[in-house]
């Protein structure tokens, strides 16, 4: 199956000074084979937004929702079940990088 | 719905299905029909030599029968059809050397991904073989409410690839924790009300869980907690209202209820085990022998304190410092604990000022505890002890 690992990053870990180059554990898991792709997001202020509204389409600035953590990438891993692909998230975690990652099944 | 005989072979029943047909509620519907078939045949023709694999090749060819026929399934008989030309052609001998994946089963219900209510529902409707009515009746919610929660459950399992297997090591205490959780939830639901007997249901599945897991000391211990705590049941009430252990008729106690607890006390004690279950059901142990070892106890609450860091155990070591040091010294301890939204923190207060004469304020502990109790036994228990104590002197 596949299974988006949806990575939260620390709301303080968001300014733009933050780290660019990657972390060697986390390139180390990206590595895998079982690992099919991966995206990293520049932080959310660098965000447009695109919303519907009384039947036209709006664009804003950033996000609206106001929260400590936010999505700061996602992985696609194949793996055969749930505790496949939460091992990959338990190992990412143990790295003290991010503040939580959800891992999701995708459509096949 | 199914009656005992049909209930102890529902889970084994259901859990090989599941692993046969890779889908719970594909495994359900198989199992219904060949239970509604047994319930036929059986009293006319006479019970088959193995009840169970009859009910597993049953069902199973009602399941590829189905499979065959639902074309929007098409995709999945191909996969079936693999995997099933892997079994050879049913016979009963080979179905009935099936193993007992009901283990496997346990672990997929009580998956941490699912929510703790849906993990209890779905464990109770899988092994324990509940009725969709019968849990939604156990939990007081509507049967649609029910239905939906476990139809939801099961497709999250199947869905998110919730595996149907033991976990490996280094994740099995934490998943052990969840289904020693999912049990000890459902005993004490049990012990509420007299709806469905989900007590009966707690013990029985965690006579399967310790049969399955012979050597592990946490799964023994928890069917001895459930076993010596149930073995009181008779005497917990009297004329409506709740009977302290001290109180209680010792001859209405369950003695092999309570020698079957202590035998596996033991054996998880000579496994090394020091988990939480171990401490309570050696606590248990302890306040079902005469003369009460309190030193010991308190010994016990302590460590089970140091695990757990739950400020509801240190209100349980009060209770034994009471014995042991007088209620002074309990009083002492429970002023201390921040659980003022917890009922049996007031009446243990409430207790232990009366023990010291203190009646006012014994008064207005009882009122706090009877504020935070619902209508039933313990609340005409409280109600009866707080009339017993001295009327208020006139100012």
């Amino acid at each position: 199956m596949k299974y988006a690992l949806l990575a939260y990053s620390r709301g303080e870990e968001s300014g733009e000074s933050g780290p660019r180059s990657m972390h060697p554990g986390i390139a180390a898991v990206l590595e895998r084979p079982n690992v099919t792709g991966y995206l990293r997001l520049e932080p959310p202020q660098s965000a447009g937004t695109v919303r519907s509204k009384n039947g036209t389409t709006l664009t804003t600035d950033g996000p609206f929702v106001e929260s400590k953590e936010f999505l700061g990438g996602f992985i696609l891993v194949e793996a055969e079940s749930l505790d496949q692909a939460l091992a990959v998230a338990a190992e990412l975690q143990d790295l003290d990088l991010t503040a939580a990652i959800e891992v999701r099944p995708a459509f096949e | 719905m199914l009656d005992d005989v049909f209930r102890d072979q529902w889970g084994r029943v259901l859990a090989t299905l599941v692993g046969i047909l890779g889908d719970i509620e594909l495994a359900e519907d198989a199992a219904q029909e060949a239970f509604t078939l047994a319930a036929e045949r059986w009293p006319r023709d006479g019970e088959p030599d193995n009840p169970t694999a009859w009910l597993i090749a049953t069902a199973r060819n009602r399941a590829i029968d189905r499979i065959r026929r639902d074309r929007t399934l098409a995709r999945k008989t191909e996969q079936l059809g693999r995997e099933l030309r892997d079994l050879p052609e049913e016979t009963m001998d080979e179905t009935a050397a099936l193993p007992d994946e009901r283990l496997e089963l346990i672990f997929t219900c009580c998956h941490p991904a699912l929510a703790p209510e849906a993990q209890v529902a779905l464990t109770l409707r899988t092994l324990g073989g509940l009725s969709t009515e019968e849990v939604a009746a156990a939990f007081l919610v509507p049967f649609e409410t029910m239905s939906k929660r476990l139809g939801r459950a099961k497709r999250k399992v199947r869905e998110a690839g919730i595996p149907f297997a033991v976990p490996p090591a280094h994740l099995l205490p934490e998943r052990l924790d969840a289904v020693l959780a999912v049990l000890y939830l459902v005993f004490n639901q049990g012990w509420g009300a007299g709806r469905v007997d989900l007590a009966a249901e707690a013990i029985r599945l965690g006579r399967v869980l310790a049969a399955l897991m012979p050597d592990e000391p946490e799964a023994l211990a928890l069917l001895a907690l459930m076993l010596i705590n149930d073995s009181r049941r008779e005497a917990r009430h009297r004329g409506g209202a709740l009977v302290l252990l001290d109180e209680q008729d010792r001859s209405a106690w369950d003695r092999e209820q309570i020698a079957e607890g202590r035998g596996l006390v033991e054996r998880a004690t000579a496994l090394g085990g020091t988990g939480p279950y171990v401490l309570q059901a050696a606590i248990a142990e302890l306040h079902v022998t005469e003369p009460r070892d309190w030193r010991q106890i308190e010994l016990l609450y302590r460590q089970l304190g140091r695990l757990t860091g739950s400020p509801v155990v240190e209100m349980n070591r009060a209770v034994a410092i009471a014995e042991l040091e007088g209620p002074d010294a309990a009083l002492a301890i429970l002023d201390g604990l921040e659980l003022d939204g917890y009922r049996y923190l007031h009446s243990t207060r409430a207790d232990m000022l009366r023990r010291l004469g203190r009646d006012e304020e014994a008064r207005s502990a009882y009122g706090r505890a009877l504020e935070l109790t619902d209508e039933g036994p313990e609340r005409r228990f409280l109600l009866m002890r707080r009339a017993e104590l001295p009327p208020p002197a006139n100012r």
